[in-house]
């Protein structure tokens, strides 16, 4: 199957580029509006402590790649009807496979009023950094935590969005068919903390493609006082499973499952005398267990940030943002925890600092971000440095230090899987 | 010549007829300082009820290596207090392209900035609170490129003098707030006729000259005066950044809507080619 589709990938690539080599003279022609673009991204991460997961992934490297993103585009004369291609073909260097995967595939229908894309496409909603509530879309975090490019974060949707413009307000709707859980960091390639780690046996069902199963995805915006407001509303699924032993305490399987959620939420942004304030909070109701009483599925929750962002200089920009998740009916949830698991705390606190400042023309940037948690005491440090030598070729080394008092905390658990990571990147 | 040039280069004939009317040139120097840069502002920044540009910028440093960046610019005047509304789409370097740019301009607060990062399909909103930081690399902050207000600084009219043909006021300006911006004092050498701004050199804080701006190329396209290639060399580090207008046009009814989140998500394939 996956090599299947490298050589469907390919095959596309090769047809791309002879369709490009045949449409040269004519390229700059209105009649022939296909764009190519790309890169070519070599990524490679390494541990920086001795200790490496056991398995043939878990070796000095947590990730080494080498990448060929091809992009291709175009529109109709009038511009209002479009599509874009976005497929990365790769080496993985540390499972020594070639595969390939498509990142964004959509067509875009515009008309005055509204428009509609239609396809695979990353979706990005709330005004937080790197802190998310109303975003309910698919993350891969293992990408995150393993120095990645940002943008491979965000994974696409096979969805419709639909887009309402009206003077009064703006309405987006994402209608998506076939659901796409989170990448978490997986154990071959990752340090993390299992309470179960010894049964192996696991399975994992994600919800059925039926209609009743389809996510909605709701956001309703506009202008007010100055400030963007947004209402944000989404039926759907925990994007990370949740697994049910099959006995206690001694289970010898564990099923895996994407519980019912649904989220209400807004957002307002808006410049406050030099800086930038944000504010986002969401309910995130538990659908299968509003009350709290199973251990399995997460509690129902409230989430919120506020963030403030400012230029304390030329080419220099602080950013900083406070985030609690408080656990609603927590007493039943210490209740029904099992003997041996860890104790959430009722609320958990976050803070997070950027730090970006740009040097000779924008051609070197230094940058630090931090998340650190006061209840948890845990935090993820991220320096990085990135230099263009040119329009075209560019490198980014940075590392991911993960701090922790406790080996069962959010980022606490990633304490051993410290790294280092460089990014090359040439752009055509 | 690149197509969308409605334009013809500055006609001798019209300027040495408007030196022999002395009505203009009493008018202009009967004003007061302020007035001939607010003149000056208006002609570089606000020509037209709305404009959409193709720009290419090269940015050049000592040793000669060059960047370019190219960027569709649509603006919109709006009808009150200077008020103005920009939309950028960037086509390179390729890295940079498909993102777009939305500038909400208010004086006399800051502006409101978005910025659209197409990989991640995401809108950031930016602090915008430095206005004398670079604007994408080049020597031109983002003062430079949408206009200094003429409230910040004190002008003074130092003398007036003939440049390469023309005759203009040299106008010093110096800011009333002097920690907010990287420069002690500018001179600017202003049109006396058409209030074109021929050239400005920014003084730093030790009060020796760094950087240069000069209007390259001035022709009058859809009858707006347009500084079509202009130039900001910093003298002391030796890099420039040369602009040059591949097309432009003026008063093309520009939608205020086209300066929303919906389009900088999802560019107006009508305006950006």
């Amino acid at each position: 199957m996956q090599v299947h589709f490298a050589s469907l990938l390919l095959a596309v690539l090769v047809s791309a580029f002879s369709l490009l080599a045949q449409s040269a003279p004519t390229s700059g022609n209105k009649k022939f509006p296909l764009r190519i673009h790309g890169f070519l991204l070599g990524n490679y991460t390494a541990r920086i402590d001795d200790a490496h997961p056991p398995g043939e992934e878990g070796g000095r490297f947590l990730w080494a790649d080498e990448r060929l993103r091809l992009e291709l585009s175009g529109d109709t004369a009038k511009g209002n009807l479009s599509f874009l291609f976005k497929g990365d073909l790769f080496h993985d260097a540390v499972t020594n496979k070639v595969d390939g995967v498509v990142r964004e595939a959509y067509l875009d229908y515009s008309r005055a009023r509204f428009d509609v894309r239609l396809g695979r496409q990353i979706v990005t909603w709330g005004v937080g950094d790197l802190l998310f509530i109303n975003d309910v879309f698919p993350k891969d975090w293992s990408a995150f935590f393993s120095g990645r490019p940002l943008e491979y974060l965000k994974v696409g949707v096979d969805a419709a969005m639909l887009h309402m413009a009206t003077p009064a307000l703006n309405i987006e709707l994402v209608v998506i068919p076939f659901f796409e859980p989170d990448n978490l960091p997986a154990p071959g390639r990752f340090f993390f903390f299992d309470p179960l780690a010894n049964v192996s046996n696991r399975t994992r069902s994600e919800p059925a493609n039926t209609a009743g199963n389809t996510e909605f995805a709701l956001r309703l915006y506009r202008r007010i006082a100055d400030s963007d407001v947004s209402l944000y509303a989404y039926r759907g699924y925990w994007r990370q499973p949740s697994f049910r032993p099959d006995q206690l305490p001694l289970p010898t399987e564990l099923q895996g499952f994407y519980p019912r959620l649904t989220v209400y939420g807004a957002s307002a942004q808006r410049n406050v005398g030099a800086g930038l304030v944000s504010v986002e909070a969401g309910y995130y109701d538990s659908q299968d267990d509003r009350q709290g009483a199973d251990p399995a599925i997460p509690n129902s929750q409230f989430r919120f940030f506020v963030g403030y962002q400012r230029q304390v200089g030329s080419e220099f920009t602080v950013g900083a943002q406070y985030s609690a998740e408080v656990i609603k009916n927590y007493d039943a949830y210490k209740q029904s925890l099992p003997p041996g698991f860890p104790l959430q705390d009722h609320a958990r606190h976050v803070l997070t600092v950027r730090l970006t400042r740009f040097f000779k023309y924008q051609t070197w940037k230094l940058s630090f971000f931090s998340f650190y948690s006061p209840t948890d005491q845990d935090a993820l440090l991220i320096p990085e440095v990135w230099h263009a030598f040119s329009d075209r070729l560019s490198l980014a080394i940075g590392a991911n230090i993960f701090e922790g008092r406790r080996p069962t905390t959010f980022l606490g658990q990633f304490d051993g899987n410290d790294n280092l990571y460089i990014a090359v990147r040439f752009d055509f | 010549m690149p197509r969308g040039w409605r334009s013809r280069p500055i006609s001798l004939g019209l300027i040495s007829s408007m030196l022999f009317l002395p009505g203009v040139a009493l008018r202009a120097q009967a004003l007061p300082a302020e007035e001939v840069v607010a003149q000056a502002l208006q002609v570089l920044f606000y020509p037209g009820n709305d404009m959409n540009a193709r720009v290419r910028m090269r940015l050049i440093s000592k040793e000669g290596s060059e960047r370019l960046r190219e960027l569709t610019l649509l603006r919109k005047n709006l009808p009150e207090g200077g008020q103005q509304r920009f939309f950028i789409y960037f086509h390179r370097p390729a890295d940079v392209r498909s993102m777009t740019f939305l500038v909400w301009k208010h004086p006399p607060r800051d502006a409101e900035r978005w910025l659209f990062l197409p990989a991640l399909n995401m809108v950031r909103r930016i602090a915008a609170n430095d206005k004398r930081s670079s604007f994408v690399g080049s020597d031109f902050s983002y003062e430079d490129i949408s206009g200094r207000e003429v409230g910040e600084d004190t002008h003074m009219l130092l003398r007036e003098e003939t440049l390469n043909g023309r005759p203009v006021f040299i106008i010093r300006s110096v800011p009333k707030d002097e920690r907010s911006v990287d420069f002690s004092y500018r001179l600017a050498w202003i049109d006396k006729e058409n209030f074109v701004l021929w050239r400005e050199e920014y003084y730093d804080k030790r009060n020796e000259l760094y950087k240069v701006f000069s209007a390259d190329e001035v022709k009058q396209v859809d009858r707006q005066w347009t500084t079509v290639r202009r130039t900001m060399k910093n003298v002391q580090n030796g890099h420039r950044t040369e602009v040059t207008f591949l097309e432009v046009s003026y008063n093309i009814g520009l939608e205020d809507s086209l300066f929303s989140e919906r389009y900088l998500r999802n560019p107006p394939g009508r305006w950006i080619r």
